[in-house]
């Protein structure tokens, strides 16, 4: 089975500092993988790469089946790329429901090149919202919403795309037990549905209960990528995580 | 092609000097766009009071302009101190300065160009010193010493503003800011304050370029605006944050600018400079010497 | 309140505005009121890129010339009515400010604002150049004393109001049109977060397109009908400093995120300027306007109407 996701020497500098060095990852139709790493190891850049937000300098990313060197991030989403960011960023003078809207009006929309009736993006918008668990703050501003709520907004914003491949790019960080595993739910339902899910995350105990494949960012480099019980007893991986 | 060598080499002896000039004005926005992000348009204008306080003083007292920009250095770095403290509190701390920052500068600019009219009216405006009017003459070449005095005077100001961000440690603080915030911010200095000084730097330099300004050529309010776009024509030519690199932009800028003039006629310089800021937009953007 | 009963509703005002004046028949109204027409539509452009996507043009001053000096240039070539000429000039401005755009657009916001500042001093400096349209010694216009306008012989001026009139609320139109549309929504994603704009699927740089060729051409079309309102046309005033501030302080003062705030903008700011000209000088006028603009900047940023919106909001959350 060709791989959904396939990023091949993916190389990427700031100036004079090498954030991403040759990266080389594959990611099946339908699979789970937690992608985990130390602060500043790149995992942020690797996203920022293969959804085109960065441009990187050398390597390439491939999508089902084609390639999307040279596209711009809007078209990598209309391929079925979704992401949420590291740090929230909602459109702040719209309402939470019409910040749902936007995916569905640019993305969905002009992939199925259908014209939905305002009801039905309403019922869209307000489904998601009450996936996360903020159906009741539809009407309110971004600038209303604590951190932990912002970061439900950015995922779900990234699921009204209606994508293939959902990044998730931190969304747990500052939620309690309960709400964790709302959004590993969440997630695992998405991934039952037949979305491929890449999840960045720090919460250990929320990766390994997620990923069926873990892949390991170090300084830039991938050190690791198998099975989550294997990966975690690696050396290479306990020593990046507690030091020599 | 019958090419007149007296008038070309002119041509370009009168652009670098003119060059090491755009390099003084340039300094300031360096500093504030190049290294702390502002996009302070309102500059020329900063620069244009100064050419205006020389002038005053100058006619009055007779002081030398250069030497009343100087002494007026201090007043110019508070009034830039106040305005970065303005925009900081108004702008950049509610994450605003795109279009509000924006505006902003672009009333600041407006508004000194407007009460200069006022208070001056529309007419052009002259120093008197020594060396405006008398000329060195090597060979064919003649150099105005009216140009040559602010070159070297702009030179001696980038030459100390680049030692003073080497070597200094608020100097590399303004650097380190420039960089990584958060960073700066670990090392317990206080990064709003060092943009502060950094901007009020920044304001103080166009002191001294005012001065050289009407030293060059005369002044009328309304000439500010021609400078916005050669400015940030070599800031970015130069590389935004490189100030060497702002040097050597501003002599291309100035001898290109130099020889249109000379073979085309003085009204196209102005597009000089726009045509090189697009270029550099639309085939390096980075720059000759960018990060 | 639909497209087509506003659409339908803003015509019938206008028409009202144009009988209503016409029946007073006092000419200076004519020649003040077409002054503020031409603000509205000036600010109204400037708003679709200013406000609506947050890319701030300092050049409007330019694109409001090119309309202007585009009429000169087929007054001198081949005279044309002035609604062909508005045509004329907002096709011109509207490719130069896709020009504009294709270049510096795909760049930060604050290089797309100082190539239109430096674009304004350049496009002088060609104009002044080009002694076809005048040069520096500028153009002299001569127009009919009476024109036949819908089956009335009227002064010229009336005829010149009504078709800016005309614009006014085309303008307006197609700036509320817009806002409420998917591309308004778009521009406002553009406006909040390009880059999360991007990863939503937003094209950017084909919206921030649209909206400065939009913005340009109304730019233009306010333009080409003035040399014929003024007589005689010189660089000074085409690129005058008042058309720079105004189509910036205009949209800010009134409020930025709707198609009303540079309406009230322009009649307030307008307006009061009228009057100012008259009783003080032309230049403490503008002086007080650029303070005006410093000063709602830094408190009230998003204008009358956003601190209209925020009392509301107060009252609606104890």
């Amino acid at each position: 089975m060709s791989p959904l996701l396939h990023v091949d020497n993916l190389s990427k500098r700031f100036y004079g500092f090498v954030a991403l060095d040759g990266i080389n990852l594959e990611v099946q139709p339908g699979e789970r993988l937690g992608l985990i790493g130390p602060n500043g190891s790149g995992k942020s850049t690797l996203v920022n790469c293969i959804c085109g937000t960065l441009q990187n300098e050398a390597g390439s990313v491939h999508f089902d089946g084609k390639t999307l060197d040279g596209l711009a991030a809007h078209e990598r989403t209309h391929r079925g790329l979704a992401r949420s960011f590291q740090l929230p960023r909602p459109f702040h003078s719209m309402t939470l429901a019409h910040n749902l809207r936007i995916p569905l009006l640019y993305t969905v929309r002009a992939r199925e090149g259908m014209l939905h009736a305002h009801s039905d993006l309403e019922a869209r918008c307000h489904e998601l919202l009450q996936m996360v668990g903020l159906a009741d703050k539809a009407k309110r501003l971004p600038r209303d919403l604590t951190q932990v709520e912002m970061r439900k907004l950015e995922l779900a914003r990234a699921m009204a795309a209606e994508p293939k491949l959902l990044i998730a790019d931190e969304s747990m960080a500052g939620l309690s037990h309960s709400e964790v595993d709302d959004i590993l739910a969440l997630l695992l339902r998405l991934n039952e549905h037949g979305i491929t899910v890449i999840l960045i995350e720090h919460i250990m105990s929320a990766v390994m209960r997620f990923s069926q494949r873990l892949a390991v960012l170090v300084s830039g480099k991938k050190v690791a990528d198998g099975k989550p019980e294997d990966v975690v007893r690696n050396p290479d991986v306990v020593r990046a995580y507690l030091g020599q | 092609m019958d090419i007149s060598w007296d008038l070309l080499i002119n041509a370009i002896v009168a652009g670098l000097l003119l060059g090491g000039f755009y390099a003084a004005v340039t300094a300031g926005i360096s500093i504030s766009f190049g290294m702390l992000d502002i996009v302070n348009i309102a500059h020329p204008a900063f620069v244009i009071l100064g050419s205006y306080i020389a002038y005053y003083v100058n006619i009055n007292l007779g002081i030398d302009p250069i030497l009343v920009s100087i002494i007026v250095l201090p007043a110019f770095y508070a009034l830039g101190a106040l305005v970065y403290q303005v925009y900081y509190v108004s702008f950049e701390r509610r994450g605003q300065e795109s279009l509000r920052g924006l505006a902003f500068f672009f009333g600041l600019l407006f508004v000194t160009e407007v009460t200069l009219i006022l208070v001056f009216g529309v007419d052009y405006r002259y120093v008197d010193a020594a060396y405006i009017g008398p000329s060195l003459h090597f060979g064919m070449v003649e150099v105005p010493l009216r140009m040559l005095v602010p070159c070297v005077t702009a030179l001696a100001l980038f030459a100390a503003l680049e030692l003073f961000v080497g070597r200094t440690f608020i100097g590399r603080a303004i650097k380190a800011v420039s960089q990584d915030q958060l960073a700066l911010q670990l090392m317990a200095a206080d990064p709003i304050a060092i943009k502060r000084i950094a901007f009020g730097l920044s304001i103080a330099t166009a002191s001294i370029a005012g001065a050289l300004l009407i030293v060059i050529q005369p002044v009328e309010p309304s000439v500010g605006r021609d400078y916005i776009g050669r400015v940030f024509a070599i800031c970015v030519l130069g590389g935004l944050g490189s100030m060497p690199g702002a040097l050597i932009a501003a002599f291309l800028v100035g001898v290109v600018e130099s020889l249109t003039s000379t073979f085309y006629g003085p009204s196209w310089a102005p597009a000089v400079s726009f045509g090189f800021l697009l270029l550099t937009l639309a085939f390096r953007p980075a720059g000759l010497m960018g990060r | 309140m639909n497209t087509t009963t506003f659409s339908l509703s803003a015509a019938a005002v206008g028409l009202a505005l144009l009988v209503f004046a016409h029946w007073l028949g006092v000419d200076y109204l004519y020649f003040a009121g077409y002054t503020i027409l031409q603000f509205i539509v000036l600010a109204t452009a400037w708003n679709i890129l200013g406000g609506y996507c947050g890319y701030v043009n300092f050049g409007s001053a330019a694109f409001f010339a090119i309309g202007a000096y585009s009429s000169v240039f087929w007054y001198k070539f081949y005279p044309l009515p002035v609604p062909v000429l508005i045509v004329f000039g907002a096709i011109v401005s509207g490719i130069i400010g896709l020009g504009t755009g294709y270049l510096t657009l795909r760049l930060r916001g604050a290089f797309f604002s100082i190539a239109t500042l430096a674009m304004a001093v350049v496009f002088q400096t060609l104009v002044v150049n080009w002694d076809y349209v005048g040069g520096s010694r500028g153009a002299y216009i001569i127009r009919p004393e009476t024109v036949e306008f819908a089956g009335l012989e009227v002064h010229y001026i009336e005829y010149l109001f009504a078709l800016m009139l005309a614009l006014a609320v085309i303008a307006l139109i197609t700036a509320r049109t817009i806002e409420r549309s998917q591309l308004g929504y778009g521009l406002a994603t553009i406006r909040d977060d390009e880059m999360a704009a991007e990863a939503c699927g937003v094209p950017t740089l084909r919206l921030k397109l649209i909206a400065t060729t939009l913005s340009g051409a109304f730019m233009g079309m306010a333009g080409a009908p003035f040399p014929y309102y003024i007589g005689y046309l010189q660089p000074q005033s085409a690129f005058g400093l008042e058309y720079a501030v105004n189509s910036i302080a205009m949209p800010m003062i009134g409020g930025t995120t709707t198609w009303l705030g540079p309406l009230i903008g322009s009649i307030l700011l307008g307006s009061a300027q009228q009057y100012a000209t008259v009783t003080i000088s032309s230049a403490v006028n503008l002086l007080i306007v650029g303070l005006m603009l410093v000063a709602f900047v830094i408190i009230a940023p998003n204008g009358l109407i956003g601190l209209v919106q925020e009392r509301r909001r107060a009252r609606k959350q104890p």
